[in-house]
């Protein structure tokens, strides 16, 4: 039996891998490819006569593998489903960090699951608010409601776009640009900026457009993604290397934290760094910065 | 628990295990093949002895075809099938009593 | 008596002056005494040297009870020819008591091991044994132990007279009527014919059989006619789609990847990673797979190959061909790319398994070289390796060139994954050693790297790059963390193989195994 410690709400998510908790041989260790959180799938990935099996299956490999700081996260099926209640206590009893509604599309989906889930804290005797909750947005409906959606519950940690429902919804395919979904990822990300929750985006399919993927990564880079859902390791890498902050984003970072940790221990609110005016505003960001940094391996000092 | 009809759960997939249940004869009857026999197959048969025993089966044949699966597995497939030969592997399963 | 790497060799197999292994170079400045074979004189003028069947061809060689046969395996699970010369001498011609002396057998041959049951088949000696064969005689059915050896043992072995060869079958894609062989321009073609070579230098007769028989002279030839006594044309000597796939691809698995990058990434962190560095790489996934990576470092540092040498497969004549490698010598072609370059593309060569690996000539190609990137079925503690047995005590792999460029090698690295399905492939005491740990240097795995502490050398390098490495142990321990602790095998005192070293003292034993039963 593996301790998990509690889910942290806010961590570094740059990649959440699916995998089909279906398959022993694909769950037993996801985590080797360093990847920031994975998701294990009773939906989709499950053909709808071996859900019960998929969380049996769920049950052991939560309480057996030592996932380490890997964050492990659900994707439950859909509340029109006869399963989400079922797939609800599977991971709550496991001990999952988070569980991924599907198809969300308003803040009473949110409040559902969040009921049943502190229903099975309740009932495993686990500590209430552990389990955190995202969402995934899949129709226009969602991203329309977006931001009552990402400020539902106080376990919300993030919202990502499900980019293959979208597009049928929306009768659109990929584009290069992006333009197929850009509204959507935008609304989004506005939405989950307000709410004060992270945001990743949707998983790109096909493995052998390499440059395609990357031109991706770019834009979600470039947008404000927090993150991205991936369907092969082989993704990770490249995400991982354009979500890594510059070597000199992570020394101005370096500066400020500890600028203003000398200049408020003397009483001082308002300093400059370098000639710039930095007031407590800007530690958040320098100090996400250098976590992020030291999850790339650029920074091994103590401010974080 | 008893086993009221056949049940199957697991695949031949590398890393699987697959497990029937069928009633039996006031009795466990455990056929096991293995690809890991001469190593792991005395391990084997505790953890799906333990895992009938937890369930509170007394009578079944019970067959299994091993593909290399690690212990988690071959618990998950042994407790599915046996609760799907009840008619009771899709809700309010017992997670941390019966199965753990 | 216990050897060097902590086998039990029992007393019995040690006569007429065999040894127990002794650890690494034991045998070096040593003299061998070389055994001439005793050939037959061919002085008049002959049309040619065609039998209009290999029974015909076996009579004129004076194929009798109790010979040993040689056959090479460049057609490899593609092979006819063993199955159709063990058919023809005991079906047709009664024969028994037969001794297969071969440089590797697969499951092509699994109907040898009807013959191993009838005990017509008494000897195997070989370097891979698979397929129904490993079963049977691992099952005890062969009357004396099989010798296993590797591809630089066997020509050591022949060229010493340990292995007197009676007659030896060359299955040659291409043939001239005299025995001129090539291995490539026929219907079958394999490549290279460099396992063939000592075997026709050093048997008492030699029969060429082919499916495609050319003009004299078919040159140049890899086997010489002057060595052959007989040539047999039959439909097929094997199946195209099985001795050269189309071209072998690299791996696209992510845990291959990751592990043949981690390969790459040491490699290039010791200083033998310089201009006109040598290699050799495996073909399984993550072996092969590290060419692709290697390729970035050498373009990151703008230096090349110096040469390469194995078996070889298309990404290295690719690599050849691009100009990043300055030569390519091959002893065996893995698919139809490296088949059809051999001796076609400018420097790529072929060569004998002798000068590839026997560690009795005065220079074999793995003395020179820099690394090799080899797989494992198991590897110990004590970084011993073990390609030969399945960790169910079961004969089904092959030591090939493993050991010799292992030993040879300035840095060997082992890649493989932690377990596969429940097998830890990392564990406390394989099942056979095949290769000693004092000639492996580095393990890499998808949950981490080792060092042989007897590497201090390698360990700074690694250290000075910033690549993490734990002990072998800790790698042990996770994998029996994931699996869990194996049961020790069952065996029985009886001996079905005999491992033997390079240099042929004895390194291990494999024993008959007692399955366990529910």
């Amino acid at each position: 039996m593996i301790p998990r410690p509690r889910p942290e709400r806010f961590r570094l998510r740059r990649t959440m891998m699916f995998m089909n908790a279906q398959k022993p041989g694909l769950i037993k260790d996801a985590y080797i490819y360093g990847v920031d959180s994975i998701m294990l799938d009773l939906e989709d990935a499950v053909a709808e006569n071996q859900k019960d099996a998929a969380r049996f299956s769920l049950y052991h490999a939560l309480k057996t593998i030592d996932y380490g700081d890997t964050e492990v996260i659900v994707r439950i099926n859909g509340l029109d489903t006869p399963h989400w209640q079922e797939d609800i206590r599977v991971c709550v009893a496991g001990g999952a960090d988070g569980i991924r509604i599907a198809k969300c599309e308003s803040a009473n989906d949110v409040k559902t699951v969040e009921a049943a889930v502190e229903k099975a804290e309740e009932e495993f005797g686990v500590e209430k608010g552990r389990t955190l909750l995202m969402a995934a947005l899949e129709s226009p409906k969602g991203i329309l409601n977006a931001y009552e959606i990402c400020a539902a519950s106080e376990r919300m940690f993030g919202v990502a776009i499900s980019g293959g429902d979208f597009r049928k919804c929306m009768q659109t395919t990929p584009q290069r640009d992006g333009i197929d979904m850009v509204v959507a990822r935008g609304q989004m990300l506005i939405a989950a900026r307000a709410a004060g929750i992270q945001c990743f985006d949707t998983v790109f399919t096909n493995l052998d457009d390499q440059e395609g993927f990357e031109a991706e990564v770019r834009q979600n880079k470039a947008m404000g993604f927090d993150g991205k859902s991936l369907i092969n390791p082989k993704q990770i890498r490249y995400v991982h290397e354009v979500f890594a902050p510059t070597e000199k984003e992570v020394r101005q970072a370096e500066k400020i934290v500890s600028a203003f940790r000398e200049n408020a221990a003397k009483g001082l609110g308002v300093f400059t760094v370098d000639g710039k005016m930095i007031d407590i505003a800007f530690i958040p960001g320098a100090e996400r910065t250098l976590r992020l940094a030291r999850a790339c391996g650029m920074y091994e000092g103590d401010l974080v | 628990m008893e086993i009221l009809k056949p049940a199957m759960a697991g695949t031949l997939e590398s890393s699987d295990a697959q497990v029937t249940v069928e009633p039996g004869n006031g009795k466990i009857e455990l056929s096991l093949e293995s690809s890991v026999m001469n190593q792991y197959g005395r391990q084997i048969r505790q953890t799906v002895l333990e895992t009938l025993d937890r369930l509170g089966v007394t009578s079944a044949n019970v067959t299994m075809v091993d593909k290399g699966a690690l212990d988690c597995t071959i618990k998950a497939r042994v407790e599915c099938a046996v609760m799907r030969s009840c008619g009771k592997s899709e809700a309010s399963i017992p997670w941390g009593g019966m199965i753990k | 008596m216990i050897n060097k790497v902590g086998r039990d060799i029992p007393d019995y197999l040690l006569k007429n002056g065999k040894e127990v292994y002794q650890g690494k170079n034991y045998m070096d400045g040593k003299y061998i005494q070389k055994a001439a074979p005793k050939t037959r004189r061919y002085e008049k003028p002959q049309e040619s040297k065609i039998a209009e069947s290999i029974v015909k061809a076996l009579k004129d060689c004076g194929a009798k009870s109790g010979m040993t046969f040689s056959f090479h395996h460049h057609l490899r699970d593609g092979d006819f020819v063993v199955n159709m010369v063990m058919k023809a001498a005991i079906e047709e011609l009664g024969l028994d008591n037969l001794t297969i002396a071969a440089t590797s057998l697969g499951s092509a041959h699994d109907p040898i091991a009807d013959y191993i049951e009838q005990g017509k088949v008494v000897g195997i000696q070989t370097s891979g044994i698979r397929g129904r064969m490993g079963e049977v005689v691992s099952a005890g059915k062969l009357p004396t132990p099989a010798i296993i050896r590797s591809h630089g043992g066997r020509p050591r072995a022949i060229e010493g007279g340990e292995v007197h060869i009676d007659i030896a079958f060359i299955a040659a894609p291409t043939s001239d009527c005299v025995g001129n062989c090539r291995g490539i321009g026929g219907k079958s073609n394999c490549g290279s014919l460099g396992y063939a070579m000592s075997d026709a230098k050093y048997a008492d007769h030699v029969v060429v059989i082919t499916d495609c028989l050319v003009d004299f002279p078919n040159m140049p030839a890899s086997v010489e006619a002057i060595d052959v006594d007989a040539v047999v044309v039959v439909d097929s000597i094997g199946n195209p789609k099985k001795i050269a796939s189309a071209a072998a691809r690299i791996s696209q698995n992510p845990r291959d990847l990751m592990m043949a990058e981690n390969v790459a990434k040491v490699i290039a962190s010791t200083p033998y990673f310089k201009e006109g560095f040598s290699f050799q790489t495996g073909v399984g996934g993550p072996s092969l797979a590290a060419n692709l990576f290697l390729e970035k470092y050498m373009d990151e540092r703008n230096i090349k190959m110096g040469w390469a040498i194995g078996g070889i497969c298309g990404p290295m004549v690719e690599l050849l061909k691009k100009g990043k490698v300055g030569k390519v010598i091959d002893v065996q072609d893995f698919d139809l790319d490296a088949v059809n370059s051999i001796n076609q593309t400018p420097n790529h060569f072929e060569m004998s398994a002798s000068q590839y690996a026997n560690p009795a000539n005065k220079g074999a190609f793995v003395n020179k070289l820099d690394f090799v990137v080899l797989a494992a079925l198991e590897i110990d503690t004590g970084f011993n390796v073990n390609v030969l047995t399945g960790s169910d005590g079961v004969l089904r792999g092959a030591p090939g060139g493993h050991p010799d460029t292992a030993a040879g090698s300035k840095c060997c690295i082992i890649v493989t994954p932690l377990v596969r399905g429940r097998m830890a492939t990392v564990c406390e005491h394989v099942v056979t050693v095949t290769t000693p740990g004092d000639c492996v240097d580095v393990l890499v795995t998808d949950y981490g790297i080792a060092v042989n502490p007897l590497r201090p050398d390698l360990i700074k390098c690694l250290d000075d790059a910033g690549i993490k490495h734990v002990t072998i142990e800790e790698l042990k321990e996770k994998a029996y963390s994931l699996v869990g602790r194996p049961d020790d095998l069952e065996w029985e005192d009886k001996v079905v193989a005999v491992l033997e070293a390079r240099d042929g003292t004895i390194l291990d034993v494999v024993r008959k195994i007692k399955p366990y039963h529910v």
